[in-house]
């Protein structure tokens, strides 16, 4: 509405100089930005060159990035990437499909929510992860137990989030569809589902990181290929080069799926009024 | 004590479930030993002082991370929403820090720190830190305006104000977030241990688990899951208390 009020004269007296002064302002805010990131990196090289530490304790970062191009360039990286993000997304993509179905259960069925409401109460805030070597008793140490151990530890938040999503659907809207004669089918797919997606995406959005953490302690423990492998054979050799090369490896694959999601997000929700509320994400 | 049996009757039908298929031995009895020997397993365990011993030097290493967490996380997350400049410079490095998989960074903590206490409480303090700051951060960000002027009114000096106005409005988040740092202390301490420890449970585990004595290793498994979900139960009575007042 503020676009039709025609702008008053004499507020802004000239467009240009308000115009660049923003992009200025905005210049100096993207510096401050990643001013402190570049300084980290810069103390890094300087602290590992200075001989304070042996490079056993802090390879230099230049190190570290060749040891990662040459990576790259063998073809490794790109292997342990891949299998690592296989792992992660096949479990993160089984427990978004189980997770809702769980919590929707629970949620409209009562025996459904007598079996399952103790099972989450006391599995999610349980330490799954030590169940790990029951896992792999039962499965090996093949993807299928790095995958189920990612989907037990990784279910639960998405449940949670589904219960309480659909929960708090406001009463009014559902009063209201079921007035205009929805039947509940129409009432769960056009009401409910969308009414409770903010809440079900924050799910998925604590269910995804937490993916990636179980499936590199899962590729850690059990060997082979997969970032978090590769880690731990460097480290078994003491090649800490490699060891902080899989780590920053690490935290990219980690940041880049944390802004696909809220990316994802945006899109999905921008029917929603939280899209035009500023996000911090 | 009738609610409470029918609330929680679905996990001692899983209980009673997993003795039944134990004993009738649908399954193998290594990969699935019945209840009651994993029971006596555990209380053999406590008996010779093995599960305490270990038990002991975990919940240390767990309590110290996570100690040094809240105490460090949490005034870092309320200085960046108190002062400006110190926002510019640590918020880049919490958004680039935090989806970092924590986890990644158990063999450089080994590195730095050697096997022993020191790694595995680097690695928990790390980890737990970010969400406390989170927390923090939030919590004193989103104190009420109203509040921080008729403070100023009264003529209370800006740290006095922060002191009685910021950081009691930030409390309800920061402890928020540092139940996520709870939880993940437990997640952090038992992976690091499962991977290079010489004490613990996860090295109990997993040695446990090398030897084939599968019963007590799901007693162990037991412990640890148990003890994750009662701290949890805890931390929420606590702050449930602490939080009276707001009501």
């Amino acid at each position: 509405m503020a676009r039709l009020v025609p702008a008053t004269p004499g507020v802004v007296p000239d467009g240009l100089p308000e115009k660049s002064a923003r992009f200025i302002y905005r210049l100096l805010w993207g510096f401050a930005h990643i001013f402190s990131i570049l300084a980290l990196a810069a103390a890094w090289e300087t602290l590992a060159r200075s001989g304070t530490f042996t490079p056993f304790q802090l390879p230099a970062l230049s190190a570290v990035l060749e040891r990662i191009w040459s990576d790259a360039i063998y073809g490794d990286l790109w292997i342990n990437t891949a299998l690592t993000l296989y792992r992660a997304l096949v479990a993160f993509a089984i427990c978004a499909v189980l997770g809702v179905l769980i919590g929707m259960a629970m949620s409209r069925n009562v025996i459904a929510n007598w079996f399952f409401d103790p099972i989450v109460s006391v599995g999610f805030p349980m330490p799954k992860i030590a169940f790990l070597p029951v896992v792999i008793l039962w499965l090996g140490v093949y993807d299928v137990s790095k995958i189920t151990i990612i989907v037990i530890d990784a279910i639960f938040p998405v449940i949670a989030a589904t219960v309480i999503a659909i929960q708090g659907v406001e009463r009014e809207l559902i009063w209201s569809a079921r007035n205009m004669g929805a039947k509940n089918r129409e009432l769960l797919y056009q009401i409910i589902l969308p009414a409770a997606s903010p809440q079900i995406m924050t799910g998925l959005q604590v269910a995804l990181p937490l993916s990636l953490i179980v499936a590199v302690v899962a590729e850690m423990l059990m060997g082979g290929y997969g970032l978090g492998g590769a880690m731990i054979t460097a480290s078994r050799f003491a090649n800490s080069t490699s060891v902080f090369a899989g780590i920053l490896e690490i935290a990219v694959v980690g940041y880049v799926l944390v802004k696909v999601m809220s990316l994802i997000r945006r899109r999905l929700l921008i029917w929603h009024q939280e899209a035009n509320a500023p996000s911090t994400a | 004590m009738k609610p409470f049996l029918i609330r929680y009757l679905p996990l001692l039908l899983l209980a009673i479930a997993w003795e039944v298929v134990a004993r009738l031995e649908l399954v193998s009895t290594t990969a699935l030993p019945p209840l009651s020997d994993v029971v006596y397993a555990g209380i053999a365990m406590i008996k010779d002082g093995e599960l305490i011993n270990n038990g002991a030097s975990s919940l240390y290493r767990a309590g110290a991370g996570l100690g040094l967490s809240i105490l460090i996380g949490g005034t870092v997350g309320i200085a960046m929403a108190w002062w400006k400049p110190v926002n510019v410079v640590a918020a880049p490095l919490v958004e680039i820090f935090y989806p970092l998989p924590k986890s990644a960074l158990i063999p450089v903590t080994v590195i730095w720190l050697g096997f022993g206490d020191g790694s595995k409480i680097l690695l928990i303090f790390l980890g737990c830190m970010l969400p406390v700051t989170i927390g923090a951060f939030n919590g004193a960000r989103s104190s009420e305006q109203a509040l921080v002027w008729s403070a100023r009114s009264m003529g209370a000096s800006r740290l006095r104000m922060l002191w009685d106005v910021v950081v009691p409005s930030a409390m309800p988040e920061l402890l928020n977030g540092i139940r996520t740092a709870l939880a993940l202390s437990f997640i952090l301490l038992v992976s690091s241990e499962l991977i290079v420890a010489q004490k613990g449970f996860g090295h109990l585990i997993g040695s446990l688990g090398a030897n084939g004595s599968y019963d007590a290793m799901y007693a162990v498994v037991l412990t640890v899951a148990f003890l994750g979900f009662a701290a949890d139960r805890l931390y929420l009575l606590i702050t449930k208390r602490t939080l009276a007042w707001r009501d």
